[in-house]
């Protein structure tokens, strides 16, 4: 159609149902109803016509597939657009959230509620742009072109500090970009182009390769959040609207671990070896120290930011364990905390809908009044704590699996983190769900509606499914990380593996 | 067979769970509790099949994990050991349901508690069955959930919501050591799968492993990391405090769960690596100072306690030590046989003691029982037999199961093993003495309660003065005005059955489990060395050691008659002659106190200062609010420069010119 692939398509589809939101006027109720259907409807379409690439794509095969090429800036930086086992289940997961987002969002958003929607529907353009780019330049594009309508989306329809949470958010991401920016310009120097299958075979001179790790690292280091630039992500939360927090932690968290795994590691083999000890340890304290800041918060979603942060700390851990299981393990835990974090996120946005409060302290009891949602908040809960038979174990038990091979140590410290998740997962389903039914504001409160069950069950099964079954994700992985490892073996060959000697 | 033994209580869990609601409590309890039976029905059948039959095999249901050399599989290993323990969990649990109709008959949220009931069966049946360690962590942590859920049944009671949460933390420690030993045992074998790993523990015999700073023995090592998780899952001394709070839990639960099943986790996850174990003496010595000295705490604990559940609960942690002194000495068949019986005798004595609540009113201070026996015959006859087995009188389950675990103490020549065989007979007095103080406190005597009330708590306060508050919240919603009355027929029933397994179930399987069957009967299922000669070696203890458990039973049973029937001021006697004992003893060696000072605390108080200091003032105030800042003081000097005089402008252009064209001339001659 006009010439352009299916993936171009998952571009456009966005933008289309955010022109077409552009050309309702006037702000009373029936345009807002109108805006919203357009743009839940537009989210489903591509929704669908993802899955139909899906259904194009073969997940044996470690090449780049349906890829198109179009002109663009100039003859060698390109238009490019393309798939590969690490990034199509990242573009899945962006479009299943995106119409979850849009339903959290009916109620809770009434002011510039086409703005809104037309910011949303541009984001899911952005977001899938960063994973399906295979140029250098467009992927930059991309990824710095998300931050806009994310600023937007927590600077205008955020809480009471939302100037301030913006501003923090857009200054840490941005620093972390000016210097990804400068390695692009060098890259683009030594290799005389900038389209990403050229260069993931192009080997980079090992000196120049610390200083490109480097600055790469200052950007998804920031994205991840990796410690210690990760205290943007819990004002970020705080502030955005439920959606805008599923998108933060679901997706855009996400774009920091697609970085490593697409440019880091198989672009800078050498240099993802020799930092392989600070990527460990900056894991490892995150997964610590943010467990143990999570256990004394008093803001449902701050605790859960900062529960975020310790399971990315699995995900940087896994991706530079530089093995079969950590890398595939890294990838599933991207998608389960996905799917998890953006469940909880949801989970909170139900109760602050009614309540219009995110203080730990203000709840208690909902059982009484919600067994539905007390139901679903405890799987969600307890997949957030990695329970084995939930998506959560699985990411964690690999990662670990791979962490002990390259370092007992790492692992060592890391399995903490199994210990810690516990208590403040916990106590913050006790302080909200259980207990007497005593605070008189909440003894109106309704359990879930039909939107709410329609919203949180597939979730739930989803959830519960890739913790049974969670080879669906992992053979498309699979085929991409036994490619990656094979290219980049020499370097690898210096790892050291954890020594068993056999006498 | 085999899948229809362990989904069933799934498909329990899923009907009660999701449709409890519209079915009612009632159906709800109909379809959980007839699917548990006939999945205990087939259980004994395979029992019979596999344990005097067939060998080893191995039941696949579908593919779990595939990474690389990582393959995970859904999967039943299907041999002697696993079928003792189906019977185990399956028998108990048809029998907690059924008891549970009774128990649970005022409860308006019978299908949950229904629900979770299967639930836990299918986890713990996942467990039992498991083919690979990350299968068994799968149902390690699945039992985990149901407890967590169980011991918070009653969630509106926040001393209830606490202990769940105990619950859960512990074991999560010890998991933390599980996880790490099924990690190492990943990376030593390139395997999970028991099959890979058995086969070949032989060839790595003489392995090390670089592990945190320490050239370990690598069997060892994988054996005290598992052995970590066992502690956890089995409450052993040092991760046993969230054991006696679990006791918040209905009563039928603490019978399921925390005294015939899940708590016997950790001794059959040791009974399954037998393999690894049996080339890993050290980590073994480890296991029976643990064991022994679990054992001897518990049983310490016990002597002094006022709550009924409690005293069973301390009695099941020393049990547990028990069963794990006979792991340690290699004596595994003893361990195994020891968590068959106790499984029959702890679940009788629980479902007993939830009787008597049953009959009080929801009352559980013995100090407020007494004289019971004339009112509910039956359940002080059921407790009666329950005590004796506990106790180990002849012929009885425990005779044959404890009996054997001191005698194999003593044969053995491990290090460690003195020690276990010393504790473990002490031990056997103060469980006699607990057992039958229980037995006295409750059932003989002068009423303490209902309309006697004014006597018999003038009798009270005079036996036992109120030395020490007892910190159970009491569920006095009943009011204690009603006479006690016998339990319905379905509480009944199951007591009657376990009664029998009580009496009889060691006389009828010690042979195959302990005896000259045994080659026959476990068939390789748990692994001796060949060094391992203990089961020979503890027929043949001297006579003295056979009758020390006895002398010590009737010991336990004179000093208790002599406490509370004969003289019952002596307690009170002893106690403000030794308070500062006694004090220790009644508040549990002051273990929590210390953890709550240890870990919860500092934990609280460290993620605090990482949360101010850390984020607050050490990143947030260099990193972005510190450059805010300063770019707000640049921009505020900036504004300053901004005079509005021209000259000063035309000044300053003047002056950047002539440094432009300075640098031009001269970096050009260069």
């Amino acid at each position: 159609m006009f010439g352009l692939g299916i993936l171009s398509g998952l571009l456009l589809l966005p933008l289309v149902g955010a022109a077409v939101i552009l050309t309702l006027r006037g702000d009373d109720a029936a345009v807002q109803s109108n805006a919203r259907s357009i743009a839940l409807a537009t989210t489903i379409i591509t929704f669908v016509v993802s899955l139909v690439a899906w259904g194009r794509f073969d997940a044996a095969d470690p090449a780049f597939q349906l890829v198109e090429t179009h002109p663009w800036l100039a003859e060698s930086v390109t238009f490019k657009l393309g798939v590969d086992g690490f990034s199509f289940p990242l573009v899945l997961l962006t479009t299943f959230l995106m119409p979850f987002c849009i339903a959290a969002s009916w109620n809770s958003i009434t002011s510039r509620v086409r703005a809104y929607y037309v910011a949303f529907l541009v984001l899911e353009t952005t977001l899938l742009g960063v994973f399906v780019a295979l140029d250098l330049v467009l992927f930059y594009v991309f990824f710095e072109a998300g931050l806009i309508p994310m600023f937007l989306i927590i600077g205008i329809w955020g809480g009471k500090r939302r100037i301030y949470a913006s501003f923090k958010f857009f200054l840490y991401t941005l620093l972390g970009s000016l210097l990804m920016f400068l390695a692009i310009l060098a890259m683009y120097w030594q290799a005389g182009t900038t389209d990403i299958p050229t260069l993931l075979a192009f080997k980079f001179d090992p000196n120049l390769q610390i200083w490109l790790w480097l600055a790469f690292f200052a950007s998804f280091a920031v994205k991840m959040p990796m410690w210690p630039v990760h205290t943007w992500l819990p004002d970020a939360h705080v502030e955005a609207p439920t959606a805008g927090s599923v998108i933060l932690a679901g997706i855009m968290l996400k774009m920091g671990g697609y970085g490593f795994i697409r440019f880091s590691i198989p672009m800078f083999p050498d240099a993802s070896v020799y930092f392989q000890p600070l990527v460990f340890a900056l894991s490892v304290v995150a997964i610590i120290y943010t467990s143990l800041v999570a256990l004394a918060q008093q803001d449902i979603k701050k605790l859960i930011a900062y529960s975020s942060i310790a399971h990315m700390g699995f995900v940087t851990m896994g991706l530079f364990t530089l093995t079969q299981q950590g890398i595939q393990g890294a990838m599933f835990q991207m998608i389960s905390h996905g799917l998890v974090s953006g469940a909880l996120f949801f989970a909170v946005g139900i109760i602050y809908d009614r309540m219009h409060t995110r203080e730990i302290a203000a709840y208690g009891g909902l059982v009484h009044r919600m067994p539905h949602y007390a139901v679903a908040f405890m799987i969600f809960t307890m997949a957030n704590i990695g329970l084995p038979g939930t998506s959560g174990f699985i990411g964690e038990f690999m990662t670990l699996a791979g962490a002990f091979r390259a370092n007992p140590w790492v692992a060592f410290f890391a399995a903490t983190g199994l210990i810690l998740s516990a208590p403040y997962a916990l106590w913050l389903y006790r302080r909200v769900i259980f207990g007497p039914l005593e605070k008189e504001s909440l003894k109106s409160i309704l359990d879930l509606d039909r939107r709410e069950i329609a919203s949180v069950l597939p979730l739930i099964l989803l959830i519960i499914w890739y913790g049974v079954r969670p080879d669906d994700i992992l053979n498309v992985f699979a085929p991409a990380t036994e490619h990656l490892l094979k290219s980049t073996e020499a370097a690898l060959a210096l790892v050291k593996t954890a020594a068993v000697t056999v006498q | 067979m085999y899948q229809a033994i362990v989904f069933l209580p799934l498909v329990g869990f899923l009907v009660a769970g999701l449709f409890g609601r519209f079915l009612g409590a009632r159906a709800s309890e109909i379809v959980t509790t007839s699917l548990l039976f006939v999945s205990a029905l087939l259980s004994w059948v395979a029992f019979i099949s596999v344990g005097f039959g067939t060998e080893t095999f191995t039941v696949p249901v579908a593919r779990w994990i595939t990474s690389g050399s990582l393959v995970v599989d859904w999967a039943f290993r299907i041999d002697t050991l696993t079928v003792v323990m189906l019977v185990v969990v399956n028998t108990v649990s048809a029998l907690v349901h059924l008891y549970s109709i009774g128990y649970m008959h005022e409860d308006p949220s019978r299908p949950r508690f229904f629900a979770y009931l299967s639930l836990f069966t299918f986890a713990m049946l996942m467990l039992v069955t498991a083919d690979n360690l990350v299968q068994m962590f799968f149902g390690w942590e699945g039992v985990g959930l149901a407890s967590y859920l169980l011991i918070g049944f009653w969630y509106e009671k926040p001393s209830a919501c606490a202990a769940a949460m105990k619950a859960f933390i512990v074991n999560r420690v010890g998991d933390f050591g599980f996880m790490l030993g099924l990690l190492l045992t990943f990376v030593l074998f390139d395997s999970v799968a028991f099959s890979d790993i058995f086969s070949r523990t032989g060839e790595l015999k003489d392995a090390t492993f670089h592990f945190i700073g320490f050239e370990w023995h690598a069997l060892t090592l994988v054996s005290l990391l598992l052995f970590v998780g066992a502690m956890g899952k089995s409450a052993q001394f040092l991760l046993h405090t969230w054991l006696p709070d679990a006791m918040e839990g209905p009563t039928p639960v603490s019978a399921l769960i925390h005294a015939a099943t899940m708590v016997t986790a950790g001794v059959f996850m040791v009974a399954r690596m037998s393999p690894v174990f049996e080339y890993a003496p050290d980590a073994s010595s480890v296991v029976i100072v643990v064991g022994a000295v679990t054992a001897f705490f518990a049983a310490t604990v016990g002597l002094v306690q006022n709550d009924i559940k409690r005293v069973i609960a301390y009695s099941t942690c020393s049990q547990l030590g028990y069963m794990f002194v006979a792991l340690g000495v290699g004596a595994y068949g003893a361990g195994v046989f020891h968590l068959f019986t106790h499984a029959f005798f702890k679940a009788l004595l629980f479902l007993g003691a939830g009787s008597v609540i049953h009959a009080m009113h929801h009352e559980q201070d013995m100090r407020k029982m007494g004289g019971l026996r004339k009112y509910i015959p039956f359940t002080a006859a059921a407790m009666t037999v329950g005590t004796l087995a506990l106790t180990g009188f002849p012929f009885t389950a425990g005779f044959y199961s404890k009996d054997a675990i001191i005698e194999s103490a003593y044969a053995s020549h491990a290090p460690g093993a003195t020690f276990a065989f010393i504790a473990t007979v002490l031990a056997a007095l103060m469980t006699s003495f607990y057992s039958w103080r229980l037995y006295f406190l409750t059932f003989e005597g002068k009423p303490r309660w209902g309309s006697d009330a004014e006597e018999g708590h003038a009798h009270a306060s005079h036996a036992h003065a109120d030395h020490a508050h007892d910190d159970h919240a009491h569920d006095e919603h009943h009011g204690h005005d009603h006479t006690p009355h016998e339990s319905p027929w379905v509480m009944r029933g199951p007591l009657v059955v376990l009664s029998l397994g009580a009496l009889f179930a060691g006389l009828v399987f010690s042979g195959a489990f302990i005896g000259e069957g045994y080659d026959a009967f476990w068939k390789g299922a748990i692994f001796t060395g060949e060094h391992n000669h203990i089961l020979h070696e503890m027929h043949e203890v001297p006579l003295w050691v056979k009758l020390a458990p006895f002398v010590m039973m009737v010991a336990g049973f004179l000093i208790a008659l002599w406490f509370y029937v004969l003289d019952p001021a002596k307690p009170q006697q002893l106690a403000s002659a030794n308070p500062l004992l006694y004090r220790f003893l009644l508040n549990k060696w002051y273990i929590d106190e210390l953890y709550d000072f240890l870990f919860v605390r500092a934990a609280k108080r460290l993620g605090n200062f990482l949360w101010k200091r850390g984020d607050g003032w050490l990143i947030d105030g260099f990193g972005p609010d510190g450059v805010s800042a300063r770019v707000l003081d640049v921009t505020g000097r900036v504004v300053k420069l901004q005079s509005g005089y021209v000259y000063h402008y035309a000044f300053a252009m003047l002056v950047g010119v002539a440094a432009f064209v300075t640098w031009y001339i001269f970096g050009g001659a260069i």
